[in-house]
């Protein structure tokens, strides 16, 4: 797929796909056009060329069945109402009732308490969102896609504003969702240690096109790396975690 | 914290249901002559059974003849106000959005004089010539306001549709000048448009009101789940499979279509789709289940007892309802606009 704003080019002919059981990590220094690759697979954005979920063109797919296939995780959420936290989760289970004469469908209840659990959010059920802190709205999210329950979830910088406790928390999670059967995670990630640790596979994006995209440990090779920003990543990387010898 | 039930419950219906049938037996009895509930309820009971009028009783054609139309008009319009402010706050996830605060009820009634100026009728219908027209004027105006905000700041941000808003106003309040200077003949009742009153309306406007109101403002009640996603954010709707374009323009026409028939019949009533809303919210929560249920009453009750207070506050001069609206809705415009910039900066 490609995305362009009139003549600005932000994605350049962009191809790649997902298999049950990966997890794609799409790396890539700012203003390479990662979040935007995400929005234009979850339809958000406008885009040339085409999406396909098990050969379906997902532009065409119906909003629920959409819905039911793939979820997608914001970064960050300006919530302007005291929704609260079980309001948020629930709408995650609209795409089994859709439409205005449909029926509840059986067991929503069941998930949505199944997924405040996984997010450790069932205390929080009946909190207003606005009186969240940053990391417990973001699992509120999380605990509405789980609701949801989608085959793909495309997670556009999910820990960005989190402390590391969440951060080691919210990966955590979806690494365990993620051994459910049928699955599979897209997510943009700054943090190429996170992307090693739990990627399956990664796609490296530099001013709108694919360096390299493969295994975790071939895309963030040195050369890669070192070629898309410009600096010695490794060094940085040894560097940085030198600050913790004993 | 207060846990919320999902729906509008049964005696939440019988609470709300009941007091704006206080605020209505209210507004017939009370005004420059003042009539004892008693007669009151005598006058009316006997009308509707087409019973003999009660003796001793001198009251009856003001109460059936001025005062009832007029009051079932005041609660139609305040309930179907207040609804579409509230769809409209979730919609565009805006708590200050209201057919006053985004030009579309100056649209409307720019729709409803030009109807008149230039005698636009529909053949039979003298009367649907204006409301036809209204209702066009508002959606016109709702797409033009949308397209131009979606254009400068996708977020639609509150700032940026007001600012919006007030300048659509501003230019659709131009062109009305415009058309008043060639319909001189016509400046009094053209007049009444932009002061919004609903004194001397009749039992037709009433049920002109009321058939739109059961019409779109059913179809803005069965979207609540609907407007829950919008209102927790456009992207998320999407994401958890709410078909986001056909909603918001079935709502944008919904809201279109009851704001246009509100304006033909009493003119552009500022604020009360902005205050009765956000009163609400305060008790039921942001859930469109309970908050579009409850603003439909609360609305009849605010409007009610604000034609109220311009009937009686300066007696026997009679204040146009807009005014009261205009007052108390431009303070709380500033309380929301304070609190809601609040709440940004602590988050």
């Amino acid at each position: 797929m490609s995305v362009r704003y009139g003549e600005l080019t932000i994605l350049e002919r962009v191809s790649f796909s997902v298999a049950p059981g990966d997890w794609l990590m799409i790396v890539g220094p700012n203003g390479a056009g990662k979040s935007t690759l995400l929005g234009a697979v979850s339809q958000a954005i406008p885009y040339e060329g085409k999406a396909l979920f098990e050969g379906k063109d997902v532009a065409r797919m119906k909003p629920a069945l959409r819905a039911r296939s793939m979820g997608m995780l914001a970064q960050s959420h300006a919530v302007a109402y005291s929704f609260s936290v079980g309001e948020i989760v629930r709408l995650g289970r609209y795409a089994y009732a859709p439409g205005v004469f449909s029926p509840r469908a059986g067991g929503d209840e069941v998930r949505v308490r199944d997924a405040l659990e996984m997010t450790g959010m069932t205390g929080l059920i009946d909190q207003s969102v606005l009186t969240l802190s940053g990391g417990e709205l973001q699992r509120a999210f999380l605990a509405q896609l789980f609701a949801q329950d989608p085959r793909l979830l495309l997670l556009d910088e999910p820990t960005n504003h989190l402390d590391l406790v969440y951060q080691q928390q919210v990966f955590a999670l979806i690494g365990e969702w993620l051994r459910g059967a049928e699955r599979a995670v897209v997510s943009v990630v700054h943090d190429l240690s996170l992307a090693r640790m739990y990627g399956t596979r990664a796609l490296l994006l530099d001013r709108g096109r694919i360096v390299s995209i493969g295994g975790t440990r071939e895309v963030l090779a040195r050369e890669n790396l070192e070629k898309v920003y410009s600096m010695d990543v490794y060094g940085w990387m040894r560097e940085l975690l030198s600050q913790w010898e004993e | 914290m207060k846990t919320h039930p999902e729906g509008f419950r049964f005696h939440e219906y019988l609470l709300f249901g009941a007091a704006t049938l206080i605020a209505l037996a209210l507004c017939v009895c009370a005004g420059s002559v003042s009539i004892p509930l008693k007669d009151t309820a005598a006058v009316v009971w006997n009308a509707i059974w087409k019973l003999p009028m009660p003796e001793g009783i001198s009251a009856d054609a003001i109460i059936l003849s001025v005062r009832l139309p007029r009051v079932l008009c005041v609660a139609l319009t305040g309930a179907s106000l207040s609804l579409c402010g509230a769809a409209m706050q979730g919609l565009l996830k805006n708590p200050l959005a209201d057919g006053s605060t985004l030009g579309v009820s100056s649209g409307a009634s720019l729709g409803a004089v030009v109807a008149i100026a230039f005698n636009i009728t529909l053949p039979g219908l003298p009367f649907a010539g204006t409301v036809a027209m209204a209702m066009l004027f508002a959606l016109a105006s709702l797409l033009i306001i949308l397209a131009l905000a979606y254009k400068l700041d996708f977020s639609l941000s509150t700032n940026t549709i007001i600012l919006i808003g007030i300048v659509y106003s501003m230019f659709v309040s131009s062109i009305m000048s415009l058309v008043i200077t060639f319909a001189q003949d016509k400046v009094r009742h053209i007049v009444f448009w932009t002061m919004g009153s609903l004194q001397g309306t009749s039992y037709e406007n009433a049920l002109v009101l009321l058939v739109t109101l059961a019409a779109f403002g059913a179809a803005i009640l069965l979207h609540a789940r609907e407007l829950n996603a919008f209102a927790v954010g456009e992207d998320n709707a999407l994401s958890v499979g709410v078909n986001v374009r056909r909603v918001r323009l079935a709502m944008l026409v919904c809201v279109s279509a009851v704001i246009g028939v509100c304006v033909s019949i009493g003119g552009t009533i500022g604020f009360v789709g902005l205050v009765t809303p956000h009163m609400v919210r305060m008790l039921t929560g942001p859930n469109h289940r309970r908050l579009l249920p409850a603003s439909l009453f609360a609305g009849a009750v605010f409007l009610l007892l604000a034609d109220l207070a311009a009937r009686t506050l300066m007696n026997p001069l009679e204040l146009p309802i807009g005014v009261v609206t205009s007052f108390v809705g431009a303070l709380a415009f500033v309380y929301i606009f304070y609190s809601s910039r609040k709440g940004k900066n602590r988050a």
